[in-house]
């Protein structure tokens, strides 16, 4: 189990590593590109731990399409960074606060972490069955409202985002049908120009 | 000696991989070719014939020239992100085939979730463009690099819901498992491609607008922002680049012989053609399939970009996420699903 060791120190480095690019790096594109990485490298921890299909799928969802979203407006908006740091004394404070806030509740978690004795029998399945299975048997059957419910907020969320974004309320439609029925007898006239005259 | 096991495996992948990797570029070589010269007998024209016995060495000349030329990055790009595009692109499209299965088992990662790496690594093919575009620093790269991620997000879509439905089929997300669970009397009839043929015609069409081949190659279109994405590229990084594109579109015919006309399986199952070593069968399909890309690049003429959007959004979405409820119904209906 030596190569899952080095593999796990590599991963962990390098997530740590470009975790940290992300807010130290000056350029926002550097720091999405950053970000993308630190995905990628929690994806391997996921990998070496033996889920392998939370793997794929972060990979998937984060990095092959909300990352690619994330990229293209940070590349479209052309954010600049000097302009934003100048209010940082200003807004230190508060920040600073929550950041204690948030440091004390994860260290808050992380101590008094224990693992459940329903988790153990339920950590090793009888029968051997891909983790893929498995998640989908849980998924669809003991937690489905709950599931479900999860897709519904998402729905909202994006019909929010939908509606907060529209706004001009006359929308131009475009009439396919229309298009393509036009033909040369009725796209395009023909005119006898006279020289030195015009149309 | 028992720590050395896990090096001995790790020694034996990576001779299977390099052995995979000549393999595969010089297939790619020959199917850059193909490519030319099917375009060029449909045009009635010649195609590369000079070099080599009917221009059989073009590609590899065409691979000496961009080798020997001098890389030149733009003053105003960002170097780092620049060089690093190419490298993304070329490597991205070669680690995917680690996990296809050319033959029974002959896969170098036979891995549970396959298929799923495979979507991964063709979702990701797209950063490579889309660096490339910001790096460059340049207004045609730049608005190609905006087009492809949005052309890629949307048609990742529908391949995604075909490709549940052909998990609903056959039960598992290994590719081995899915070629074999294509393997009955039936032969060619009892592959995917027959049962599933509204989504084998749509995964096709998607595989062409996700590898950017024409008619859905608005990134490079020539006439509206001259090269797309590589402009500002020359030399090697280009030449990395070009192979990134076809190996990603080789990939692509490879995962749509996997899912949909039997991987390694022979069409007529029974003796004389179950001789044949699997990997020739997988080999010719797969050429078959990039046959038929090359066909479309010859005869399709190019989409409008809106065009391209409803494609995407308003016909195959609908039609996919239809069809997964239909697959589902029908196999839970009938019993005929795999009850794994």
């Amino acid at each position: 189990m030596q190569a899952d060791a080095i593999f796990f120190w590599i991963f962990s480095t390098v997530l740590i590593l470009s975790a940290l690019a992300v807010i130290l790096a000056r350029n926002p594109v550097h720091s999405v590109l950053f970000l993308i990485l630190s995905f990628v490298c929690a994806a391997g921890l996921f990998l070496l731990v033996g889920a392998e299909f939370l793997a794929m799928i972060l990979i998937v969802v984060y990095v092959g399409a909300v990352a690619v979203l994330f990229l293209f407006v940070v590349m479209m908006l052309d954010v600049d960074f000097a302009e934003l740091r100048q209010g940082f004394l200003q807004y230190l404070p508060i920040g600073g606060i929550i950041a204690i806030f948030v440091a004390f509740e994860l260290g808050y978690v992380a101590v008094g972490w224990s693992r459940s004795p329903a988790a153990a029998a339920a950590a090793s399945p009888p029968a051997p069955v891909s983790n893929t299975a498995a998640l989908g048997r849980v998924l669809y059957t003991q937690y489905f409202f709950y599931f479900q419910g999860a897709g519904l907020i998402l729905l909202t969320a994006m019909i929010g985002a939908i509606v907060l974004t529209l706004r001009h309320r006359v929308v131009k439609r475009q009439r396919i049908s229309e298009q393509v029925a036009r033909n040369p007898a009725t796209a395009v006239e023909l005119r006898k120009v006279p020289s030195r005259v015009g149309i | 000696m028992v720590d050395n096991d896990w090096a001995w495996a790790i020694l034996i992948a990576a001779i299977k991989s390099v052995v995979l990797l000549v393999a595969l570029l010089v297939f790619t070589a020959y199917i850059l070719y193909a490519d030319r010269k099917i375009w060029a007998a449909v045009q009635l024209r010649r195609g590369p014939n000079v070099v080599g016995p009917w221009g059989l060495l073009q590609s590899f000349a065409d691979l000496f020239k961009f080798v020997f030329k001098e890389p030149l990055v733009p003053a105003g790009a960002n170097k780092g992100v620049f060089l690093l595009a190419p490298l993304v692109t070329a490597v991205l499209a070669l680690s995917a085939w680690a996990v296809i299965p050319l033959s029974d088992g002959w896969a170098i990662g036979d891995i549970n979730v396959g298929i799923l790496y495979l979507f991964a690594i063709s979702s990701l093919g797209v950063y490579g463009i889309i660096m490339a575009g910001w790096a460059s620093n340049s207004k045609y790269p730049f608005l190609s690099a905006l087009r492809s991620a949005a052309q890629m997000v949307s048609y990742e879509v529908s391949i995604g819901f075909v490709l549940i439905t052909v998990l609903l089929c056959a039960g598992s997300l290994n590719l081995g498992d899915i070629v074999r669970a294509q393997d009955t009397r039936l032969g060619l009839f009892g592959w995917y491609w027959l049962p599933l043929l509204p989504m084998f015609v749509i995964f096709f069409i998607s595989a062409l607008a996700e590898t950017n081949r024409p008619p859905f190659d608005l990134v490079e279109a020539e006439s509206e922002l001259v090269a797309g994405y590589a402009v500002e590229y020359s030399a090697t990084p280009f030449l990395l680049f070009f192979l990134g594109e076809y190996i990603a579109i080789l990939t692509m015919c490879a995962m749509t012989t996997i899912l949909f006309l039997g991987g390694w399986l022979s069409p007529i199952p029974f003796a004389p053609f179950t001789w044949a070593p699997g990997v020739i069968w997988f080999v010719l399909k797969a050429t078959f399939v990039f046959f038929m890309f090359a066909l479309v690049k010859a005869f399709v003429p190019r989409y409008r970009y809106d065009q391209l959007m409803r494609l995407g959004w308003k016909v195959f979405l609908p039609i996919t996420l239809v069809m997964v409820v239909i697959v589902a119904g029908v196999l839970e209906a009938t019993g005929w699903g795999a009850h794994s």
